[in-house]
């Protein structure tokens, strides 16, 4: 590998923005613009950069790559150890691309204390790009956590008129399951002797001790997720959150919580994983089936859109369990996927919020009469969120239902009627808001789509279709880690299983 | 003769002090006391030198009443750093209450002697002489606003509780000189080997602990914090919650661990109770406070539960290595908790309009907008508190965490943790009144040079120490080999 610390650049490149954006002095109104480029530029800067991570990245490689170690704290061997593997090399540009788009989102829309709110967006994606490529427990840990920060001010100063509630419940609720997972990391350290995420990777913890450490993991991750019952705080969160934030929620940090389980809770305790995999299963399958009827009766689109990402998520950990090559590459993908189109109708939801300041379903109507573009637009990651063939809803929920089949088809046949009810919700959504007369005298001025706005949706309408039609390049890239996830897990419950049978 | 090489720190802190009192009666009245308070201040960051200077390895004198080690080096320089900051941030709000006499900083002065005392105290006796130096000090500058009803009442208040919990550690150190026959600590700790002490030694030391718990300030001795912190001039205040705490823990530290190693398995039960009911005692009944000294008083009988881990560890756990982690901990954090503290009560200081000081946490509301950079700093201190990494104060977390699993202390550790939470709650609603609500009329500003200078050093520790951790880490444990030999 060159030794460009590729990895330390592109974390660290949205700092020296916030360096520049606080240099600024002036007239507000100067602050201001100068504040909203400096954040363009600085994330799209990182956003090549990081895309330059992909052009070197070697999928046939396995181990991680571009790695970096500094010694950090000797004496309890914490270092500071960069990596990523072929899971976290798209949720890094995935991190990267969607700060580009919320300080795209955010030009207009957002006039108060503009300096500080692209501070904290910069802030966000340092740790976003951090947390996917840490390779240190602890590191992994202050990334993880200290994303509570800027998400808690970004809800809590732009957010909506219930942001306080909002934005403690969000902050609190993480917080909870986390120290818990804090508990569990130093167990690992103290027993294993390292904080090395790639030695603990194969390191075999005692099987008793896994049970403890995965609930304890579990209890982060399912928060982060979230998963049926700790979602709650998920629909709060969204609604509150200004556009742009909720962008970065559904975006990039409910992610956190399926990469966790994939870079944590299967291969470093596979014993557990495959005891609790019928609790996961359980919850998925509840959490698919019941948000989606939630979502069928919610009045706000954003909270729809909220329960949505609830249910999709579901099948993120469900494809993650089943321990298959089509269940883990599919919960890849549908956490991409997600990422890409919930982001997106967040957006579509913040074009009209931006216009009529209201997310009700019933103050809109009839928008295809007055903004044809904009429709188009909202159909395109409609139907890729309900899973339509040539979308990348369809991949990821296709190969999770493949690899369910495979694990558990009484699974897989309740986690498919998902599928149906998320048509339901999506389809019944687009009709109220779109079809129909514009009889609403307040919407009959709206405008169309801004060229400003269709910058920020083209690059996802693309990536959408792309990863729809021709998901192989991203399959590709994933495939050894994803082998070698599931071969450690497979090991490990096999070695078990030979055990007790040696012992009967 | 004895050797006074090992006590010449305290010697010459001492004469300073008395030349300050006389400096003080004899110069202009008009100038005294502020060149008596820069003095002390300057006089105090000597002492830190000569601190380190002097101790060269462990040395006792005075038959082994005094002890100085690498341990007593760390924990002094704590103790007179928070000293000096003490010194200087209460210059400006004693001037403008009208009270600020020189004997305010010799006193402080004085303070810092008698825990340095404390902290290098190897007998009974002198650790009681120390204790005492530093608590009638204590008690004469809660009250010094002495036209103030609260603060006179806060002084009352703090002496007759700090008499009563004197008393009982009087009581206890008789009963264990009755039992064993020595106030020694290097003879009681050869007395106990295997763990076998009187029931005599073992009442005795309870109420040892008992006297110490007052004044950290542990539940269920707490009572007297919230009101004496609210009653007292704000700089005591913020004297209070840093320097004593440090010297009381480390003299609780020393005496447990260095007299009474042997008997860890029965002290550290009471010390995990008291660990446990501090932190949630600290979490919950913050949550309701509206007067943000109070606040602090409950947030640092959460942290002192905090620290207490690091010590239940040193009690607890079978091994040497894991002992010395847990005292390591207990270092680190309070270095931590120092920082941090200092930092929030010179925001505290800071909140005055129309030159009076005002205390409620309201009264912070939009500071984001008013003063954004005091806002900025002090939303890290509450951060750092909280224990959300990046900041400082989730390392201090870090590490009491990771002794109390490494004893496998894990009922301990997870309540911790839990109560982590619960606390961040109020820390985090300051940050709330600061950034999201409308503002309030701004705080009187210019800031002055000092203040400015004690935010910028505290912030920046507290925000950089995830960046070069090595000074603190390196410092605690050669702290800690002192006490660990082996």
């Amino acid at each position: 590998m060159s030794g460009f610390p590729w990895l330390s650049v592109i974390t660290f490149a949205p700092l020296v923005g916030v360096v520049f954006i606080l240099l600024i002095r002036g007239e507000p109104d100067v602050v201001a613009r100068n504040a909203r480029g400096v954040a363009l530029w600085t994330s799209l800067i990182t956003f090549v950069v990081s895309l330059g991570l992909w052009a070197n990245f070697d999928p046939l490689a396995t181990g991680f790559q571009f790695e970096e170690k500094l010694v950090w704290v000797p004496a309890l061997g914490i270092a500071y150890h960069m990596g990523i593997d072929g899971i976290s090399l798209f949720f890094i540009i995935l991190s990267t691309l969607l700060t580009v788009l919320c300080v795209g989102a955010s030009w207009e829309s957002v006039q108060s204390r503009v300096k500080e709110y692209m501070i904290a967006f910069l802030v966000m994606e340092t740790l976003m790009v951090g947390m996917f490529s840490a390779l240190d427990l602890i590191l992994f840990y202050v990334f993880f956590e200290g994303v509570l920060i800027p998400m808690f001010v970004i809800i809590g100063v732009w957010g909506g008129p219930r942001r306080n509630y909002a934005a403690f419940k969000f902050f609190l609720y993480t917080l909870a399951g986390s120290v818990l997972m804090l508990l569990a990391m130093l167990t690992m350290i103290f027993e294993s002797g390292t904080s090395d995420i790639v030695t603990l990777l194969n390191y075999d913890f005692p099987a008793s001790m896994q049970t403890w450490l995965w609930l304890a993991f579990f209890a982060s991750f399912a928060v982060k997720v979230p998963m049926w019952p700790v979602h709650t705080w998920l629909p709060d969160a969204h609604v509150e959150a200004p556009t742009a934030g909720s962008v970065i929620l559904a975006g990039v940090l409910l992610k956190f919580g399926g990469y966790g389980f994939l870079r944590f809770s299967l291969p470093m305790f596979p014993l557990a994983s495959a005891d609790f995999t019928p609790l996961i299963y359980g919850l998925s399958v509840i959490a698919i089936i019941y948000t989606s009827l939630v979502a069928l009766a919610q009045e706000d689109m954003k909270k729809l859109i909220a329960y949505s990402s609830v249910a999709h998520m579901g099948y993120v950990t469900l494809g993650t369990f089943t321990a298959t090559t089509q269940g883990v590459e599919g919960a890849v993908i549908q956490m991409l996927s997600h990422g890409v189109v919930s982001a997106a109708l967040f957006l579509v939801v913040g074009v009209v919020y931006d216009r009529r300041h209201s997310r009700e379903i019933a103050v809109y109507g009839g928008l295809v009469n007055r903004m044809p573009a904009y429709a188009l637009v909202f159909m395109v990651f409609m139907l890729a969120s309900v899973g339509l063939p040539g979308t990348s809803g369809f991949v990821g929920e296709f190969l999770i239902l493949v690899g369910a089949f495979k694990a558990n088809s009484w699974v897989a046949a309740f986690a498919t009627t998902g599928v149906i009810l998320g048509a339901a919700y999506m389809l019944y959504l687009y009709r109220r808001v779109i079809f129909g007369k514009l009889t609403k005298d307040d919407l009959k001025n709206m405008m169309d789509l801004s060229p400003r706005e269709i910058a920020v949706f083209a690059p996802l309408i693309l990536l959408t279709i792309f990863m729809g039609v021709y998901p192989v390049p991203f399959l590709d890239a994933m495939h050894v880690s994803v082998e070698n996830v599931i071969e450690r897990y497979e090991t490990a419950v096999a070695a078990a299983q030979h055990l007790s049978l040696a012992a009967k | 003769m004895p050797n006074l090489i090992p006590a010449l720190p305290e010697i010459f802190l001492a004469v300073a002090a008395m030349a300050l009192l006389m400096a003080g009666v004899f110069l202009n009245p008009q100038t005294a006391s502020r060149n008596v308070s820069y003095t002390s201040a300057g006089v105090l960051v000597v002492t830190i030198a000569i601190v380190g200077l002097v101790t060269d390895g462990t040395a006792t004198t005075f038959g082994g009443a005094f002890i100085t080690d690498t341990f007593a080096v760390f924990v002094k320089a704590l103790i007179l750093i928070a000293t000096a900051v003490a010194v200087i941030m209460s210059r400006e709000y004693l001037e403008q209450n009208g009270i600020f006499r020189f004997e305010f900083p010799v006193l402080m002065v004085l303070a810092a002697l008698g825990m340095m005392m404390m902290v290098s105290a190897n007998d009974m006796i002198a650790l009681y002489l120390g204790l005492e130096l530093q608590s009638l000090s204590l008690y004469v500058i809660a009250s010094f606003q002495r036209e103030s009803t609260r603060s006179a009442e806060a002084g009352l208040k703090y002496f007759v509780l700090g008499a009563l919990s004197s008393g009982l550690l009087l009581y206890g150190i008789s009963l264990v000189y009755g039992f064993s026959g020595t106030t020694g600590f290097d003879k009681l700790a050869g007395l106990f080997i295997g763990g076998d002490a009187p029931v005599g030694v073992i009442v005795g030391l309870v109420f040892i602990l008992a006297g110490f718990a007052f004044k950290v300030s542990a539940v269920p001795f707490h009572m007297w914090t919230p009101d004496v912190y609210e009653g007292a001039p704000t700089p005591v205040t913020a004297f209070f919650a840093v320097a004593p705490k440090i010297a009381a823990l480390a003299l609780m530290t020393r005496t447990m661990v260095g007299a009474f190693g042997d008997l860890g398995a029965e002290w550290s039960q009471v010390i995990i109770f008291v660990s446990i009911a501090s932190m949630i005692l600290g979490a919950f009944a913050a949550i309701n406070q509206k007067n943000i000294k109070r606040l602090m008083a409950y947030s640092s009988i959460g942290h002192m539960g905090y620290a207490l881990i690091g010590l239940a560890v040193a009690g607890a756990a079978d091994d040497a290595v894991t002992r010395s982690d847990g005292l390591q901990g207990l270092l680190v954090y309070l270095a931590i908790y120092m920082f941090m503290n200092i930092g929030t009560f010179a925001c505290i200081l800071l909140m005055r309009r129309n030159n009076r000081m005002v205390e409620g946490i309201d009264d912070l509301a939009g500071l984001s907008k008013t003063n954004p950079a005091m806002a900025f700093v002090l939303a890290a201190f509450m951060f750092s508190m909280a224990g959300i990494p990046p900041l400082a104060g989730f390392f201090g977390k870090l590490y009491i965490f990771l002794a109390a699993v490494e004893a496998e202390l894990f009922a301990l550790a997870i309540i911790g943790v839990l109560s982590s939470v619960v606390a961040a709650f109020y820390y985090i609603r300051i940050v709330k009144v600061m950034y999201f609500d409308d503002p309030e009329e701004a705080f009187d500003k210019p800031i002055s040079r000092e203040m400015k200078a004690v935010l910028i050093v505290t912030g920046a520790v507290v925000l950089l120490f995830i960046v070069y951790p090595l000074p603190i880490l390196s410092g605690a444990s050669l702290a800690t080999a002192a006490l660990m030999p082996g």
